[in-house]
């Protein structure tokens, strides 16, 4: 179903429906108790709910998963964003005492918005998007997890689309859950390499030595300069992007360039051209000649919001949310699909609605006869809600959810392990 | 600074250990008992110092040959440590290295007292110490670093000769200080990242699952980093223990002062609310704002929307022109609802957010405008921001383009770039008012955007623009800059030492 045919207005209806047979809620909880590590992390997370008329309700929080449930069913949130974890209990924050209600840990979190992109891309601005434009997209989570894992250490990232126009990333790792603000920010700052605000041309300035995080960064982009940049955006083809890339070179090479580029109109060879300058400057002149790399990086480095990523007390919309605006379920991006993933596959919550009326095939049927057999009344209910979201569009990215939990539950079991091999110690 | 019945049994010792090295964290408070007249001068001679440390992070580059000439130089004028060999003979003249370290000791806590009272006061106060620190820390031999470093608990790993090996380029890529001849004849520690904030920020070190690589020679930023984190935690400590401190007639007014010192005047104190209306702000800002400010008016105007940042620096600045809250409230509400935002859409997401400013709301925190200091180092822009410092935050061209179009001459523009490129951000703002004004030179020190309002108002002869000359209290910043004679005598005059200092002690004791 297109996108054009979801209507927000049918959100009052839809919704319950959403909530009560497919919002996966037992990963959910499984993910944010994160196996009980810790005393009360589920329990002191703050929860936002916006619903309907954008009335918008903070501090949110549920003791169980089943509180989250019923209260959410009851609620039917237009959207849901996730907080901190705070002190206390969220939904008692005006009870205690004032100054000791406190924002302590939280995942550490990415927000890439295609909106921060304006200047560099040709084929929409805003919150539009389209195929061409969204490989800025896999270029940013490319580059961004490698960095995490590689350079950071950390394992558990989940990567998820927003719904609309840009990607989230939430590093789970305990290490990354502990970070102080100042960590946070220092790590979104290592992780920037475009600088500056609509006042500034020059977004990108290398300098000697290439720290090898920005070299493997831009071997990500070089692999897909070409293809996005020269051919989908076509930055070397018409008269007023030539010259907004040319503004980024050297005078002399600038002066050069706009003569031989009249005699060259293939963008590929184009660039060829460019490239050459910049080896034969870089020949010649003892330091900071890096201006094609700079250009690259200009053109598809991933551009974050540092401010999200810096906040410990900063909310971001859950994986799982409906987008309003879209109706696109923000889900788990796979990795290992990364190259076609595709937003607009991506299904609208009217589109899942409906896959759940379709008449069941007959193995359906057999196989949910064979589980009713063996489980008994209580399970009933909840494996029911399973089998309803695999019967949608909806079941590979709850899948790729699952395997992402699967992964992080092995570092719990051996957190686990060490707390009780700590109490026979004593 | 001890009870005199504990004090006998342990000074000796312990300050024979606290002051055996040059240089130290402070993680110990005093434990003696001073004299008033040591209090202050001690006080406000270091409060000299750290002015001079401000002053000159302006002017020069930190820890180039004239920083630390100027510095030396100053350190040696006040008495305090400026040459870290130990030496324990009686100079000719003037108090001994030992004396020297007492004093530096027992000023820097004075000064916490006075300067944990606020956030300002306390960022000020850390980037001045912090500065200090690294450059007395850049002065010490290496011997010393080391067991500075092992005395304060910093027992960082050295990687193996193989590890270097095999990270060798890497290595070489990724600190600017190492040359490939240098690797195989320096350690390199292998220290957490969260321990490194400054260098992984800064890219300035190599970083692999986790740990960064740190060649000895920049082991300082950790030093610096950890400093900087135990002087703000005992700040935020001592900061709780202040309503008793205020509630202390004698200290209060003393400590005032000293706190008051830095910023000479206090922009968040409104005299003249009300005295501006809102059909004067475009006028205004063309003759009196400084750059930045109508840099964002401009686009404020033009967009009818401001980012966060913006908003803030913006609307701060106009609370400390005189603003009311509720002019502020129609002066957001009335661009914005001419942009995309409705009136029911500001009144829901922003109009919160402009009362908090006023302290209306949340913490009720009243919030300073920001300072230089604030606009230039914090929360740089990025893209769809207008807010930050011109000269500092744009490009050199497109500032040129912007003094053109405000019609300054072609040789004030290569002046202004001139200091923009030596890094004199407020000084080329500086140079920016005075060929604005026509001013020969102007006869403040500019720190502060409100301060550039205010000058600007006084040059302009303020009374036509303003209903009333703008009339914020100056506060006793002679104290620091003419030296102790100044020192506030009211607060001291007639208390008893010993009970004075008494308490300055419970003060970190409950701390
Ligand atoms: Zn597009």
């Amino acid at each position: 179903m297109p996108a054009s045919d979801y209507d927000s207005a049918c959100l009052p209806d839809i919704l319950p429906l959403y909530y009560r047979r497919l919002f996966p809620f037992s990963q959910y909880y499984r993910w944010l108790n994160y196996g009980g590590v810790q005393k009360n992390y589920f329990q002191n997370r703050e929860f936002s709910f916006t619903l309907k008329d954008d009335i918008y309700v903070r501090y949110q929080s549920f003791t169980t998963q089943n509180e989250l449930e019923k209260e959410m069913q009851k609620m039917n949130p237009y959207k849901i964003d996730i907080g901190a974890i705070y002190s206390h209990r969220p939904n008692q924050h005006n009870t205690v005492k004032s100054g000791t209600f406190q924002a302590l840990e939280k995942e550490l979190v990415f927000d890439i918005d295609m909106t921060d992109y304006d200047d560099v891309r040709s084929c929409c601005s805003a919150a539009e998007i389209c195929p061409k434009c969204w490989t800025l997209m896999t270029i940013a989570i490319r580059v961004l997890d490698r960095a995490l894992r590689d350079d950071f250490g950390f394992q558990h990232l989940l990567w998820v689309y927003s719904g609309r126009r840009g990607v989230h990333c939430w590093v789970c790792d305990e290490a990354a859950r502990k970070l102080s603000v100042a960590a946070r920010s220092a790590v979104a700052e290592y992780l920037s390499l475009i600088k500056g605000g609509d006042d500034t041309m020059k977004k990108v300035v290398l300098s000697d030595p290439i720290h090898p995080f920005i070299r493997e960064s831009l071997v990500v982009v070089e692999r897909y300069f070409p293809l996005y940049a020269l051919q989908d955006q076509d930055i070397l083809g018409r008269k007023e992007s030539v010259d907004k890339v040319l503004a980024l070179t050297p005078e002399d090479v600038r002066k050069q360039l706009q003569q031989d580029f009249q005699n060259e109109k293939k963008p590929e060879n184009r660039w060829k051209l460019l490239k050459d300058q910049a080896k034969r400057k870089q020949g010649t002149s003892k330091k900071g000649q890096h201006f094609e790399k700079e250009i690259m990086l200009q053109y598809c480095y991933p551009r974050l919001d540092v401010n999200v990523s810096k906040g410990v007390n900063h909310l971001l919309k859950s994986p799982f949310s409906v987008h309003p605006k879209t109706g696109r379920i923000s889900v788990p991006i796979d990795l290992k699909e990364l190259d076609t993933f595709d937003p607009f596959a991506v299904p609208t919550i009217s589109m899942i609605c409906e896959e759940l009326d379709r008449p069941r095939t007959v193995e359906e049927e057999e196989k949910s006869e064979e589980t009713n057999d063996k489980e008994n009344e209580k399970d009933a209910a909840e494996s029911r809600k399973i089998r309803d979201y695999k019967r949608t569009s909806l079941a590979k990215y709850v899948k790729c959810f699952d395997q992402f939990l699967d992964v992080m539950a092995r570092s719990w079991k051996g957190e686990l392990l060490k707390k009780s091999d700590l109490q026979k110690d004593f | 600074m001890q009870f005199s019945s504990r004090r006998k049994k342990f000074t000796t010792n312990s300050q024979t250990e606290l002051y055996s090295h040059p240089l130290q964290f402070y993680g110990q408070p005093p434990l003696e008992n001073i004299s008033l007249t040591e209090f202050e001068t001690f006080a406000v001679e270091r409060l000299k110092l750290l002015k001079t440390i401000e002053n000159l992070g302006v002017s020069y580059v930190k820890l180039s040959d004239q920083y630390i000439k100027k510095l030396e130089v100053e350190s040696k004028a006040l008495n305090f440590l400026y040459r870290p060999e130990a030496d324990d003979r009686k100079p000719q003249s003037g108090p001994t290295e030992q004396e020297k370290r007492r004093k530096d000791h027992i000023s820097h806590f004075i000064l916490r007292l006075a300067y944990c009272q606020t956030e300002d006061l306390r960022r000020w106060f850390i980037q001045q110490e912090v500065d200090l620190f690294r450059y007395r820390f850049n002065d010490l031999d290496p011997k010393q670093k080391l067991e500075l470093l092992h005395r304060n608990n910093l027992q960082y790993d050295t990687i193996s000769v193989e590890e270097k090996k095999a990270l060798h380029d890497k290595l070489v890529n990724s600190s600017y200080a190492v040359s490939g001849i240098t690797v195989e004849d320096q350690d390199f520690y292998k220290v957490p990242f969260q321990d490194a904030l400054d260098l992984v920020r800064s890219r300035k070190v190599y970083l692999k699952a986790g740990y960064v690589y740190i060649p000895h020679q920049d082991i300082v930023t950790i030093v610096l980093n950890d400093f900087r984190t135990r002087l703000s935690k005992a700040l935020a400590l001592t900061a709780r223990s202040l309503p008793a401190v205020h509630s202390d007639e004698r200290l209060q007014p003393l400590l005032n002062h000293l706190s008051h010192a830095y910023v000479g005047q206090d922009y968040s104190i409104q005299k003249n609310v009300g005295k501006i209306s809102l059909e004067q702000i475009d006028s205004l800002s063309g003759k009196s704002f400084p750059l930045c400010m109508r840099q964002v008016h401009q686009s404020l105007r033009e967009n009818h929307h401001l980012r966060h940042g913006g908003r803030m620096q913006y609307g701060l600045f106009l609370k400390g022109i005189g603003l009311s809250l509720e002019q502020a409230l129609q002066f957001w509400r009335s661009e914005f609802i001419k942009g995309k935002v409705d009136s029911d859409k500001f009144d829901k997401a922003y109009a919160y957010s402009i009362r908090h400013m006023f302290g209306k709301e949340g913490k009720r925190t009243d919030y300073t405008p920001y300072s230089c200091m604030k606009v230039i180092l914090s929360n740089a822009p990025s893209q769809g921001d207008h807010h930050g410092c011109p000269f500092r935050h744009s490009d050199p061209e497109l500032l040129k383009q912007k003094l053109q179009v405000y019609k300054v001459s072609p040789s004030g523009i290569i002046q202004i770039l001139e200091l923009v490129k030596g890094m004199h951000y407020q000084l080329a703002c500086q140079k920016y008012f005075e060929l604005t004004h026509n001013v020969e030179e102007a006869s403040f020190s500019l720190n502060h955007p409100n301060q550039y309002f205010i000058e600007s108002q006084k040059v302009l002869g303020g009374g036509r623009d303003i209903k009333r000359e703008t009339d914020v209290p100056q506060k006793p910043q002679e104290n620091s800059t003419k030296g102790p004679s100044a020192a506030p005598e009211a607060a001291a005059n007639t208390q008893d030492v010993a009970e004075m200092t008494e308490e300055l002690d419970s003060f970190f004791q409950d701390a």
